[in-house]
């Protein structure tokens, strides 16, 4: 995608989302969505500078046979990459009609993040994904103001895609990120965030997924070490009998704030959901997690499970969680739970009556609270090391 | 085995400890000679099971008094995972499921923790690996348990076994069997008393927990103590592991309201 059609195409949307923010004002606690949200950091964001610099990239050499590309805020992404049989950019026509079609599909409007996205985003990869793929690897690092990205992906009836987006920042700087799956019938993604940071970047990313018939999504993100963080996930079953599978882990230390809100709604029925939500909170850090699940009445016989589990790692920190379920279908199953606790001081025990310190105990039931949601990453996520940084960003 | 002239591991003398502000155990006495195999009966919530949680240094348990020496050192100055590295090793009645934490890792942490203390070499993943294949035949246990995360979808039976895998790894000098047997079909008791049995030499001390004789049939005490109301009513040989089967513990109510304890 050339940059001038990306232009071409943000253009009014830049339009559009400036006057809704001047419209929306910024957030406050009145709103529910907003609530818990340490507000101040949200407007340092809301006042950044736009990034015009490429960041150079920290990124890990390339694993043979995964097609990694870069969006760096400034240069186009597909410019010197053959892209492999199966992948195309969408053309201008289609991009027109494709874009904000499935965040229209997730009910996605009036929201402040999106029309901040709208106003801001400076550069916007669509791809259309026609059978099986390569693994594909989408690179965005922030290290000063704020980078802001759009992406669009159209995966065709029976397309399978694995997806591996990374997501880093350093210092005063942020990211606002929009991603749009449209997953067509049969279709089959693989999708991993990682997102990890040095505790002064800011994240926000909304992904809106819309799944068609028999169409099987499974993300999987992994957040760290944001000042403030907010990761939305929103997946919409358009005629339900598709399977959905979230699977979350946030890890948040020092005054980190990170919070996940994902949003699912069966629009027919016989869908499925497995949802697990990690949030592991140290230091005086605060986590946030909010899980809406929709079930109308056409969505008979829905199958949805979702689980929040919460570690507390300091007297200090702070967690936050809560279901919200709405099912107005009768004949569905509906399980969710929520658990906070401390480690478990009769795992600490058995370990250490093998011998093993209590610090070492500790940092090994940290390793196995994290690597349950680490290792469900797409396996080439394993180049960027994703456990050994996010128990770094605890150590530290 | 009994020497009278072998060294004196455990020493414990008027033992009591609590639990949440709750004593349970009153005045234990007892002592454990290398090579002996000593065998607690007693009902449930006699102490039993206190008294092995206390030796390995149960955070939620409360010395109140008394003494224990382990070879001659306050058990009580050290921490549970100095007792551990110094030989004390305790087989628990409900070993703890640990999700994510890998089988094999765990034991490699554990095996070298201890191996540090023994001025023996520490054993990188590789070396660790034939060790640990070598000892798995002391319980006849599948190598796939090694890949699985520490006891997580273990049946009672698996958990069990891995408890002495790690017994056999740690080789440790005294050895607390919490209720080993429990929860064990005849065929899984008889691998686990095996394995207990290969491990126990002139060296080491074996302490087994239990309800009943069946274990003891597998493994035969030299020592057995009958607990009640947190201290040891009666000490005998493993005769009186066999009276209990048949008069069962009816003359310990007598015998501790003679006493007025009950």
């Amino acid at each position: 995608m050339a940059v001038s059609t990306s232009e071409h195409v943000l253009a009014p949307v830049q339009q559009r989302g400036q006057v809704a923010l001047s419209r929306l004002g910024l957030p406050t606690r009145k709103d529910e969505a907003w609530r818990l949200t340490n507000l101040s950091r949200l407007e340092a964001v809301a006042r950044m500078p736009i990034s015009n610099v490429a960041t150079a990239s920290d990124a890990p050499p390339r694993m043979d046979g995964v097609v990694r590309l870069v969006l760096d805020g400034v240069n186009d992404p597909l410019e010197g990459v053959t892209l492999p049989e199966g992948l195309t950019p969408l053309e201008p026509k289609e991009l027109e009609l494709a874009l904000g079609h499935s965040l229209d599909r997730c009910g996605w409007s009036d929201d402040w993040l999106i029309e901040f996205n709208h106003a801001s985003a400076h550069q916007l990869l669509a791809l259309r994904v026609r059978g099986t793929v390569p693994p594909l690897e989408l690179v965005v690092a922030a290290a000063s103001g704020l980078i802001a990205t759009r992406v669009l992906l159209v995966v065709e009836e029976k397309a399978q895609l694995e997806l591996l987006q990374v997501f880093s920042g350093r210092g005063e700087a942020a990211h606002s990120h929009l991603l749009e799956v449209h997953l067509g019938q049969e279709a089959q993604m693989n999708h991993g965030v990682l997102a990890c940071a040095d505790g002064l970047a800011s994240l926000f990313a909304q992904l809106a997924v819309e799944q068609e018939p028999r169409s099987a999504y499974s993300l999987t993100s992994v957040v760290q070490g944001w000042s403030l963080g907010r990761i939305e996930p929103r997946v919409v079953q358009v005629d339900g009998q598709a399977s959905t599978t979230l699977k979350g882990l946030a890890v948040a230390d020092v005054e980190q704030q990170l919070a996940v809100h994902t949003s699912m709604c069966f629009e027919g029925p016989d869908g499925e959901l497995d949802q697990l939500q990690k949030c592991l909170a140290a230091g005086r850090s605060h986590t946030i997690f909010n899980g809406a699940i929709n079930v109308p009445r056409k969505a008979q016989r829905t199958n949805a499970a979702q689980l929040s589990r919460n570690l507390l790692l300091s007297d200090r920190a702070r967690v936050d969680t809560k279901p919200e379920l709405e099912i107005v279908a009768d004949d569905v199953r509906c399980a969710h739970g929520a658990t906070v606790s401390q480690l478990q001081e009769d795992e600490l025990f058995y370990l250490r009556s093998r011998g093993i310190g209590a610090s070492d105990a500790a940092v090994l039931l940290l390793r196995g609270a994290c690597q349950e949601v680490v290792d469900l990453l797409p396996t080439h996520a394993t180049a960027w090391r994703p456990l050994e940084r996010v128990l770094e960003g605890l150590a530290s | 085995m009994i020497r009278p002239d072998a060294e004196l591991l455990l020493d414990i003398t008027d033992l009591h400890a609590s639990v949440e502000d709750q004593p349970i155990l009153k005045g234990v006495n007892l002592q454990v000679r290398s090579g002996e195999i000593h065998a607690v009966m007693g009902r449930n919530g006699s102490g039993k099971s206190t008294l092995s949680k206390v030796l390995a240094g149960h955070p939620a348990y409360r010395v109140t008094s008394g003494t224990v020496l382990y070879r001659g050192v306050n058990l009580f100055e050290l921490e549970a995972e100095e007792r551990a590295r110094l030989g004390v090793f305790l087989g628990f009645q409900y070993p703890v499921e640990i999700p994510g934490v890998s089988n094999l890792e765990f034991l490699r942490v554990a095996t070298n923790a201890r191996r540090l203390k023994r001025n023996l070499e520490e054993l990188d993943t590789f070396d660790f690996e034939d060790h640990v294949q070598e000892r798995l035949k002391v319980v006849q246990m599948d190598p796939a348990f090694l890949e699985r995360s520490v006891n997580e979808g273990f049946s009672g039976g698996e958990k069990k076994r891995n408890e002495i895998l790690q017994m056999a790894l740690l080789e440790p000098v005294v050895a607390i069997l919490d209720e080993t047997d429990s929860g064990l079909d005849i065929d899984a008791l008889r691998i686990v008393a095996g394995g207990v049995n290969q491990l126990a030499n002139a060296d080491n001390a074996t302490l087994l927990i239990t309800h009943y004789q069946r274990l003891l049939d597998e493994i035969t005490p030299d020592y057995v103590h009958v607990m009640a109301s947190g201290r040891i009513l009666r000490t005998g040989g493993r005769e009186l592991a066999l009276e209990l089967e048949q008069t069962g513990y009816d003359w310990v109510d007598k015998e501790l309201a003679a006493q007025g304890v009950a």
